[in-house]
């Protein structure tokens, strides 16, 4: 392998590794922070690349077809996550087999319902900045890894500022630590959690849009990105927002190497493969609590 | 609870008996063809419930299990030539040392992580076949089947006397777990596990027996797999539905019990069968449906529907279970 290559590799695992960043966010508030098994997450991501294609066929572009469903996807995390309390978790009956069960069941009829609507085809969307790319020197950067890039870094800075500085963002991060001290300061801990969940859920349509404008989507698309989104949120420790974005990086940047070295073929592994690495050497990620 | 030994034996010793009988009488190839897919459900069900049932660790990497399992198989068969009797114990091997490797791995971490380790295993594992050359690669390859043996007219009736032979197995084995220490040190270290080790429960070892029991059974039940299509490729053999299968089975028949997972599989393996022409892919939705309506609704699942029957009907009779760990607490 060339320098010229490795360097080429590089820049663009740190690229890609942005974009693995922003899809796994919305993972890393609801199980890293809320200690929720969120097996549905890749599945909602995929949804939301869905939606973005379907308000993409009426000319709306696809970032801010992404602004446009983090309201409803807002409201669906809420209404899912209520739904997971009521069932189980007030019950007390999340930590087992079912809690599990029931996102896996989720994930699944997203992922059937949508190969039954859109067909099984690769489906993808139009835009200024997809297929087009940025020259330096030697290289060609794509625009919209250029655009993934932004919208991770912006979405990382966002939510570090609103759980760091907020009332409501200090209480998401106390409330899977010590729910009975959320309620000693006045917070109810179950509307936290709700609004949390909304919110992840939101970060992951975002999450979406971009995952259409990077590649094109499929429905069975949730399987890969299920080992990508853990591996992120895993690697960086729990909760841990700016440590998911170097997480992401990380996961990019061995990727890509690895899909210069052996080829295309053995890159689906390699996230699995880093992912099985953390949870038998430091199950407490890099930048665990 | 009845004594109702003697007629599970008698079951026990007439299924296999009925398969190896059954296919020598005739009797349409197609029949043969559809069952031997419902008793396959069978084995990965009540394989997956001896972990994920008694244990409380959720497997979702079913079909890495039955896929290592069908191309351990057919390597065996391919480089040493060995016979299907030997294929299956080769896949059982291999399938219970995965599942200890996935046991190990994920050791003191929450049950979550295990689950998660699991799809990463399947991945992992189907990348390294997609890059096998000697066992076809991403296109698959074509199996070449030897002479039937037994006196069997085709292959599809050999391997369904083979499958009940591996339903009875996986059966008795199960309901051997439930019944003895090893299942009440399970029901302990699910419902709490540092307390349960506490009491003196080996959880270690106890999880790790799991493992390694409930990998080589579904291996088993994929050892066939390669003889029974004749055609064998990653994708498919790898399948997130397999995962799908046997947990929406268990679900649905109830964990609590040996024969909830026999139950779901054979309902919802046999309406699959039934819908294949018509709908697969709304079948799929319909058991995905089914199973988190049930997780809801019916926790424990048809054992505990029917349970809740009895109760109904005959209130003279008190059931006492001390054994079983209470779901509800």
């Amino acid at each position: 392998m060339s320098i010229d290559l490795l360097l080429e590799g590089l820049i663009f695992g740190v690229f890609v590794g942005c974009f693995y960043a922003a899809v796994s966010i919305g993972l890393s508030i609801a199980f890293g922070l809320l200690d929720v098994p969120h097996i549905a997450h890749a599945s909602f991501l995929v949804l939301a690349a869905y939606m973005t294609f379907l308000l993409g066929s009426y000319g709306i572009d696809p970032l801010l077809a992404g602004l446009i469903i983090l309201i409803p996807f807002f409201a669906l995390g809420a209404v899912v996550y209520r739904f997971y309390y009521e069932a189980f978790e007030k019950r007390g009956t999340d930590a087992g087999v079912r809690g599990i069960a029931f996102f896996f069941g989720i994930a699944f009829i997203v992922q059937v319902i949508l190969s039954l609507v859109f067909g099984l085809d690769q489906r993808s969307v139009a835009a200024s900045y997809i297929g087009s790319s940025l020259g330096l020197g030697e290289m060609r950067i794509p625009w919209r890894l250029i655009v993934a890039l932004l919208v991770a870094v912006g979405l990382v800075l966002a939510l570090n500022l609103y759980l760091s500085r907020t009332f409501q963002g200090r209480a998401m991060r106390a409330v899977a630590q010590d729910p009975w001290a959320l309620k000693a300061i006045g917070a109810n801990p179950v509307m936290t959690k709700q609004w949390a969940f909304g919110l992840a859920t939101a970060a992951t349509a975002i999450g979406g849009a971009l995952l259409i404008i990077v590649s094109p989507v499929e429905p069975s698309l949730d399987r890969v990105y299920i080992g990508r989104t853990f591996c992120v949120v895993v690697l960086a420790g729990l909760g841990s927002m700016s440590g998911t974005l170097i997480a992401g990086i990380m996961l990019g940047v061995i990727e890509s190497l690895v899909l210069t070295a052996f080829g295309a073929s053995w890159a689906p592994a390699v996230a699995f493969g880093l992912l099985l690495l953390v949870l038998g050497l430091r199950p407490q990620g890099l930048f665990g609590r | 609870m009845r004594n109702n030994s003697t007629s599970f034996w008698a079951f026990a010793l007439a299924l296999p008996i009925l398969g190896f009988v059954l296919p020598k009488v005739g009797l349409n190839e197609y029949y043969f063809y559809v069952a031997y897919v419902v008793l396959q459900y069978v084995v990965l069900a009540t394989a997956w419930n001896i972990l994920g049932g008694y244990a409380g660790y959720v497997n979702f990497g079913t079909g890495a299990f039955f896929g290592l399992g069908a191309y351990t198989a057919l390597v065996a068969m391919k480089a040493f030539g060995a016979p299907l009797f030997v294929q299956i114990a080769a896949a059982a091997i291999v399938g219970a040392l995965l599942g200890i490797g996935a046991g190990l791995l994920t050791l003191r971490l929450k049950g979550i992580f295990f689950s998660i380790a699991t799809i990463a295993a399947a991945i992992v594992i189907e990348t390294f076949i997609l890059n096998w050359r000697f066992v076809g690669g991403a296109s698959g390859m074509q199996v070449i089947r030897p002479e039937v043996p037994l006196g069997f007219e085709t292959y599809t009736r050999l391997l369904f006397f083979v499958m009940t032979i591996l339903t009875v197995l996986a059966i008795i084995v199960a309901r051997y777990i439930e019944k003895s220490w090893v299942g009440r040190g399970l029901h302990a270290l699910r419902d709490a596990e540092s307390a349960a080790e506490c009491s003196g429960v080996p959880t270690l070892r106890l999880k790790l027996l799991a493992c390694a029991i409930s990998g080589a059974l579904m291996a088993a039940a994929g050892a066939p797999f390669p003889l029974y299509t004749s055609f064998i490729e990653p994708h498919s053999t790898f399948s997130l539905n397999y995962s799908v299968m046997a947990l929406s089975m268990a679900v649905v028949g109830g964990m609590s019990r040996w024969w909830g997972p026999v139950l779901g599989a054979i309902l919802i393996a046999s309406t699959q069968q039934l819908a294949a022409s018509a709908s697969p892919e709304l079948h799929l939705l319909v058991v995905g449906l089914l199973m988190v309506l049930f997780v809801i609704v019916a926790p424990d699942g048809l054992v505990g529907l029917v349970q809740w029957a009895r109760k109904m009907v005959g209130p003279g009779r008190k059931e006492v279970e001390l054994a079983r760990g209470s779901e509800r607490a």
